[in-house]
């Protein structure tokens, strides 16, 4: 090897692949490693998947939370039937079971969107 | 004696023993008896943790509680199911990613330290037994109640089955058998609340609180089981006092029930404090439940974790519609029980009470008994399973390479405590310890969770003094509330639902105590908000 009259060997790369390569996996390589942009965008996941949980649960708790505070200040509200049933029997017994569930539901849909989100912005290229 | 009782009760045992062994068939390895390796389905997962969940004290003691208390105590079941929600929010995804097994495995985790593992596993135990205990003690009292046999016979006979299923199917088996319980449990009230709705149409809708008191709906005997006064009449223990049908039904002054306003419409100030500490308790409560977290590390990937939570929110509140039908028409037809204060009875008796003593009245009252006989049997595998995987890591040091024999040690070891315990201690206020045992949770894990999942900056220093302090202060509030002397007034508020207090004490000096010992803070904290926030599919 390398007598005279041959070129040295060089490594031939396709431009375009490496190019195209490379990117995704310096976002992938930031999360693995640490490093400064990896920390920043794990940081903005947990901030939105807290944000979401945090709405909602004030949903909850202006929703549920809420209603003793409602009873005391409107006695009246507990002597209000509905289907001949008291009000206050049929928003614990019945409804907040639903609510609970339907809040749930909403939790679940938004927190998977959050996480399609983040995986998208790790696998864009940059371009 | 009802007649179909006794094949009822042993079809239930041999069925749950018969998916145990069917279990068993799979279960070879250690990691299958912690875990079930893993490998069972988020609807079949579902349904074993809600078949776990649902206790004594949801099974008998909120239709009981209803019948005494009125729209005051639906706080209890709401707040048992919105547990679960609380739990999908701030929990289940993230503790599923970390790979924790136990709530001191997530310690180990997420704060590398030793001292807080230690610290988390008495905790564990604690909270075990205190719910452990009242389920054997229930299964106790239903063996009394409907079979007249002896206390001690009920709960030696449920610990013995609930150790002997854990020991040798562990974790494989019991998601099965568990699973199977959640629909017995659904089925046996779902079916009678049926018959009993179209009997009280036929019965012409009586009042179920009418304005001047309730009547009897049959002739009934009652034994008086302490001095007392009934309707201002002196009363001695072991006397029998008859009434006919339609005669008005007295009060009894050592039997705390509440009638007609105060029973139909919300308790307005006077139960304000109560009401916001039982809220807080049984919202935040759930997630720091032993038996709960397990199952969780059952699901292949965080977000599976999410739908099964999902999934369990459903199940739990689709069984919490029943119960309160229970406790209303105990109010027509069991009024008997408003003035012998053995209300958790209301589900067992309403049956026979309301649609006579027929057929089909004995049948579904032997329904019932079966589901509650299911609902002691799964919550105390649960809790016995949890608490004795517990026992297997961390004190016998097994880990995770231990062998199944030394998990069958830590069984038994984990079971003799509360099944001693529940027989010498029978008059211990079932659903009120059950509510106590949410106390201690939401007052020691609940804060180690959401910020150990939500929080860089918290310390093991920080957390270790959280639990210390908050739940410290709610185990001697459980103390005080079990063992020591009778309290009035605000004392009797703050440590009967010592909640509203504790949790927030916990939050704060966790939060305070790891701002004042920042430099502990984990230096590979990134790497693991990483792991526990991140989608399993980027494969990090």
């Amino acid at each position: 090897m390398g007598g005279d009259g041959t070129p040295e060997r060089t490594r031939v790369v396709l431009g375009e692949l490496a190019a195209r390569r490379r990117p995704a996996d310096r976002s992938h390589a930031d999360l693995a490693e640490q490093t400064p942009v990896g920390e920043a965008l794990v940081k903005g996941l947990v901030r939105a998947q807290l944000a979401l949980a945090l709405r909602l649960a004030l949903v909850v708790v202006t929703g549920l939370g809420a209603l003793p505070l409602l009873f005391v200040a409107a006695p009246a509200v507990g002597s209000v039937k509905l289907f001949g049933v008291n009000l206050p029997w049929l928003l614990l017994g019945v409804l907040s079971f639903p609510f609970l569930v339907g809040v749930g539901w909403a939790y679940v849909r938004w927190a998977e969107r959050n996480e399609q989100d983040f995986i998208a912005l790790i696998r864009k290229p940059e371009q | 004696m009802n007649p179909y009782l006794v094949p009822g009760l042993i079809l239930v045992v041999v069925v749950t023993v018969g998916i145990g062994a069917y279990g068993l068939r799979f279960a070879r390895t250690t990691s299958d008896f912690l875990v079930a390796s893993r490998a069972v389905s988020p609807s079949w997962n579902a349904a074993a943790i809600s078949g776990e969940y649902l206790s004594a004290a949801s099974f008998l003691g909120v239709a009981g509680l209803i019948l005494r208390y009125g729209v005051d105590v639906l706080w209890y079941p709401v707040g048992f199911a919105a547990g679960y929600l609380a739990l999908l929010l701030f929990v289940a995804a993230p503790l599923r990613r970390s790979g924790a097994f136990t709530l001191p495995d997530f310690c180990q985790v997420r704060l590398r330290s030793t001292a807080l593992r230690r610290l988390a596993s008495v905790f564990v135990v604690f909270i075990g037994c205190l719910y452990l205990v009242p389920q054997l003690q229930g299964a106790g009292l239903t063996f009394t109640t409907v079979t007249g046999g002896s206390y001690v016979w009920g709960a030696l006979l449920v610990g013995v089955v609930v150790t002997a299923n854990v020991a040798l199917g562990g974790m494989r088996a019991i998601t099965f058998v568990q699973a199977f319980q959640y629909w017995l449990k659904l089925t046996a009230l779902a079916v009678p609340v049926i018959f009993l709705v179209l009997q009280w149409q036929s019965d012409g809708r009586p009042a179920v609180d009418p304005p001047a008191g309730g009547v009897f709906p049959a002739a009934t005997s009652v034994v008086i089981e302490q001095d007392a006064t009934v309707d201002g009449v002196e009363v001695h223990k072991g006397q029998q006092l008859f009434y006919d049908e339609g005669d008005p039904v007295p009060r009894v002054s050592t039997v705390d029930a509440r009638f007609g306003p105060q029973w139909l419409l919300p308790g307005g100030e006077r139960t304000l404090f109560a009401t916001y500490s039982l809220i807080l308790a049984t919202f935040l409560g759930t997630m720091g439940l032993p038996h709960v977290l397990v199952r969780f590390y059952t699901n292949p990937d965080g977000a599976s974790a999410r739908r099964t939570t999902l999934v369990v929110l459903a199940l739990v509140g689709l069984f919490y519609l029943l119960p309160t039908l229970y406790g209303v028409l105990g109010r027509v037809y069991t009024p008997q029980l408003l003035m012998t204060g053995h209300t958790d009875a209301v589900v067992l008796t309403l049956p026979e009470a309301a649609l006579g003593g027929g057929h089909l009245g004995r049948l579904l009252g032997a329904l019932v008994t079966a589901g509650a006989l299911a609902a002691f049997l799964s919550t105390s595998s649960g809790l016995l399973t949890s608490v004795a995987g517990v026992v297997f890591t961390d004190v016998l040091r097994a880990g995770r390479g231990g062998s199944v024999r030394d998990f069958r040690m830590a069984t038994l070891l984990a079971a003799i405590v509360p099944v001693t315990l529940s027989v010498y201690v029978s008059n211990m206020d079932v659903s009120r310890v059950v509510g106590l045992a949410f106390a201690v949770a939401a007052s020691s894990f609940c804060p180690l969770l959401v910020l150990g999942i939500w929080w860089r900056g918290l310390t093991d220093l920080g957390a270790a003094a959280g639990i210390l302090i908050g739940g410290g202060a709610a185990m001697v509030a459980v103390l005080v509330t079990v063992l020591g002397p009778p309290l009035d007034g605000w004392a009797a508020q703050l440590i009967g639902q010592p909640a509203a207090w504790t949790v927030p004490l916990a939050f704060l000096v966790m939060v305070i105590g790891s701002l004042l010992t920042g430099r502990r803070v984990p230096p590979d904290v990134g790497a693991t908000m990483l792991r526990l926030h991140a989608p399993e599919s980027l494969r990090i």
